[in-house]
């Protein structure tokens, strides 16, 4: 089976929907001849045609409304925003019309769009080039988010988004496009060789909008996590040797509310991991659905580990970043309850 | 010291306000047939002074005349008066039930009926328009029934929006009208994507969207124009220049230094400044941006410059921020008068047809209405409550579907 990089999956499913589906678009800033600054469009409008996946003037406003214009038409473009920290832009675009149109119009029009959009630190982006903004997403009534943690689910999940009759907003966490990265940023780097989720299958499948995965069984506690933090998370599990279970959530909205119960009934305590500040993070919601569901089988508080609520500063990356060390606090914390 | 004056800040006025004399003056109008016609596939840096000039094809003495003179069969004028003057008998009767408590908000057109309604009959069935909260007229050209609008407006159960929308943010696919939103702008884009679809696939189809000249200042409206000018998209881009945006004059929106039409020069895209007012003029100068689009050669921006003679909404009074009698001064005059005023100097029409068209016009809205009526006013009917909870997504999920139980429906 091919083994591919995140990157090279997201191309993969891209190439592999623009062949099968003529309504498939791809446009957004330098995405075309250059094929992105990551390079995930790559060879796309050389092997595609030039209609088929081009560049946009620097406009994130404009690209989705066009996008949105489009889906109403009966396309299914695929955007690519630049980095998620630039999506502000077209803010009222997802969340006053893609979201909504469905429902004000009684289901006359809509917009199955997708929008592609890297996001998270731990590159030495700066504050403008690091944020995961994925709650003020999963705030708006009408948007599905969903983020990967792996090139399997990275392909899989693409196509599933593109196939959807709905928005998307697909967050990719950049600093896991070339190799998984456990939150040790001084050790030396890692590729996805050897990884058994880097082996990515040709041909179209789907990983379904609202399943989360069991990454790791455990008895003692759960860790809810998703993007890069699935791999800090098994850093932390590990260091802390606690029996944890760990669940990447993959898609927060729909969110896997039956696997992440489930979980947490079984286990009695639960700690949640997330790289965006923490006030008013996904983790405050998971928090909160966790006490309502499971609180006659909590042992003990649930914890939240988030990055501090400050922008993201870039000197002080790795003290922002909610890494491994932090999460061995918060199970031992949990544990000793 | 030095010699240099201090720096002011310039805040733009309206020549006019509540108690002065209406003002018009400044206004520089060319006559009618004055304003050339370039061809429709003219490159358009031959075209630069159109934005200044002013498309109007009816003159003082309600003749077509001039180069824009599309040349109608009275039959397509008949069919414009009838939709023209059902949209102001809607308005008028709208406005008074929510007076009447019957319902929570309505926008009236009264003044621009000319627009939509000659550009829906203008374009073709299965183009699509993306319209403002004040283009009733290309509903009413269409024939969409009556009833369905009150039932909007009132919110009751025969709404075909189940009851979602503020009243007259209507969706009509069917009549090529898109669903209406209350942020303003944020569907010209939409029309370019709209457009650019239609190219990408090789269809023949063509949109048409509008924006008032308040929301030119929005950064929507410059993105809509640079997508459009850069993908040649094959769409009619409209800004209805009604000279107030609630209670903020034209020069808000930058009037006082360049006419609307001329935001175009910018983006290289003809831009052609019509009187609104003039249905024959809409007609033509639509028809002939309509052509362009399906040329291939792209987008065309069209001022549409007439004057909102009504309030904003039922929420604002114009009498506290403009003279009370300021759209009966307006120099170009009424579009359905002059529309009627033609019709009878071609002798196709007279007072009492006219009176008699009226009548039946004001019968059939209050028939509508009293249709409407008798499903309910807001609050009295109400669409199934357990439609709230649909639509959200294409498919519900468990948080809507487990509210909707947690509600009992």
């Amino acid at each position: 089976m091919p083994v591919m990089n995140m990157v090279q999956a997201l191309n993969n499913a891209l190439d592999e929907k623009l062949g099968a589906d003529p309504d498939v678009l791809i446009f957004g800033e330098d995405v075309g001849y250059f094929g992105g600054v990551f390079r995930v469009t790559d060879g796309l409008q050389a092997k595609h045609g030039l209609t088929r996946c081009f560049d946009t003037p620097i406009a994130e406003g404009g690209i989705i409304a066009t996008a949105i214009g489009m889906g109403a038409y009966g396309l299914r473009p695929v955007v690519e925003i630049q980095f998620a920290d630039y999506i502000l832009p077209a803010f009222d675009q997802l969340v006053s019309e893609a979201a909504r149109l469905r429902y004000r119009s009684n289901g006359e029009f809509w917009a199955p769009l997708t929008v592609r959009t890297p996001y998270g630190g731990g590159i030495f982006g700066g504050q403008t080039h690091s944020q995961s903004p994925e709650a003020i997403f999963t705030h708006v009534v009408g948007l599905k988010t969903v983020v990967p943690s792996n090139p399997y689910d990275a392909k899989g999940l693409l196509i599933a988004a593109i196939e959807d009759d709905d928005p998307v907003i697909m967050l990719e966490p950049k600093r896991i496009y070339n190799g998984p990265f456990d939150g040790h940023h001084d050790r030396p780097l890692k590729t996805w060789a050897g990884h058994p989720k880097a082996e990515v299958p040709t041909g179209l499948y789907r990983v379904p909008l609202g399943k989360a995965a069991v990454v790791r069984e455990g008895r003692a506690v759960t860790v809810l996590a998703y993007g890069t933090m699935v791999h800090v998370a098994l850093a932390g599990i590990d260091e802390a040797g606690v029996d944890a279970e760990l669940l990447d959530l993959r898609s927060l909205v729909p969110l896997d509310i039956e696997a992440i119960t489930a979980s947490v009934r079984k286990t009695g305590r639960c700690v949640i991991l997330h790289e965006a500040s923490r006030f008013g993070g996904f983790g405050g919601e998971l928090s909160a659905l966790v006490q309502e569901r499971c609180f006659d089988h909590l042992k003990a508080p649930i914890e939240r580990v988030a990055g501090w609520d400050t922008p993201y500063p870039h000197a002080f990356e790795w003290d922002y970043f909610p890494g491994p060390a932090r999460l061995v606090t918060a199970l031992r914390r949990v544990m000793e309850y | 010291m030095n010699n240099q004056p201090r720096l002011t800040l310039h805040i733009p006025e309206p020549p006019a306000r509540p108690g002065d004399h209406p003002d018009f003056g400044g206004m520089k109008l060319p006559k009618a047939g004055e304003t050339m016609r370039p061809d429709v596939d003219a490159a358009e840096p031959t075209m630069r002074d159109m934005p200044f000039g002013l498309i109007r094809v009816l003159d003082d003495g309600h003749h077509a005349v001039g180069p824009w003179d599309p040349h109608l069969e009275a039959d397509v004028l008949h069919q414009g008066l009838r939709a023209m003057m059902l949209t102001r008998a809607f308005d008028d009767r709208l406005f008074r039930a929510h007076r009447q408590g019957k319902t929570s908000f309505y926008m009236k057109s009264t003044g621009e009926e000319a627009i939509a309604v000659a550009q829906s009959l203008m374009l073709d069935a299965r183009d699509m328009c993306f319209p403002t909260y004040r283009v009733l007229g290309w509903l009413m050209a269409r024939h969409y029934p009556l009833l369905d609008l009150v039932n909007q407006i009132f919110s009751n159960a025969g709404d075909p929006l189940r009851g979602r929308q503020l009243p007259i943010l209507y969706s009509a696919r069917a009549y090529g009208f898109y669903s209406i939103s209350g942020n303003l702008g944020s569907r010209f884009g939409h029309a370019v994507g709209w457009a650019m679809a239609s190219a990408y696939k090789g269809d023949d189809r063509i949109a048409l969207a509008y924006v008032g000249e308040g929301t030119t200042a929005e950064g929507g409206f410059h993105e809509a124009l640079t997508f459009a000018s850069v993908y040649r998209a094959p769409v009619i881009l409209c800004v209805t220049n009604n000279q107030w945006a609630i209670s903020s004059f034209s020069g808000i929106a930058g009037a006082n230094e360049t006419t609307f039409a001329a935001k175009a020069l910018a983006y290289g895209i003809p831009g052609l400044r019509v009187d609104g007012n003039d249905f024959l003029a809409v007609w033509a100068a639509t028809q002939w941006a309509a052509e362009r689009a399906r040329l291939n050669l792209g987008a065309t921006l069209i001022e549409l410059f007439t004057y909102r003679a009504s309030g904003h909404s039922t929420a604002d009074d114009p009498a506290k921020y403009r003279p009370a009698d300021e759209a009966l001064q307006w120099p170009l005059g009424d579009p359905i008068e002059r529309l009627k005023e033609h019709l009878i100097a071609r002798g196709e029409w007279d007072e009492e047809r006219h009176a008699a068209l009226q009548s039946a016009l004001e019968d059939e809205v209050r028939a509508a209405v009293r249709a409407g009526e008798a499903i309910g006013t807001l609050g009295k009917s109400k669409p199934e409550l357990g439609s709230m909870f649909e639509d959200v997504f294409k498919e519900p999920d468990w948080r809507v579907i487990e509210q909707r139980r947690e509600m009992g429906v």
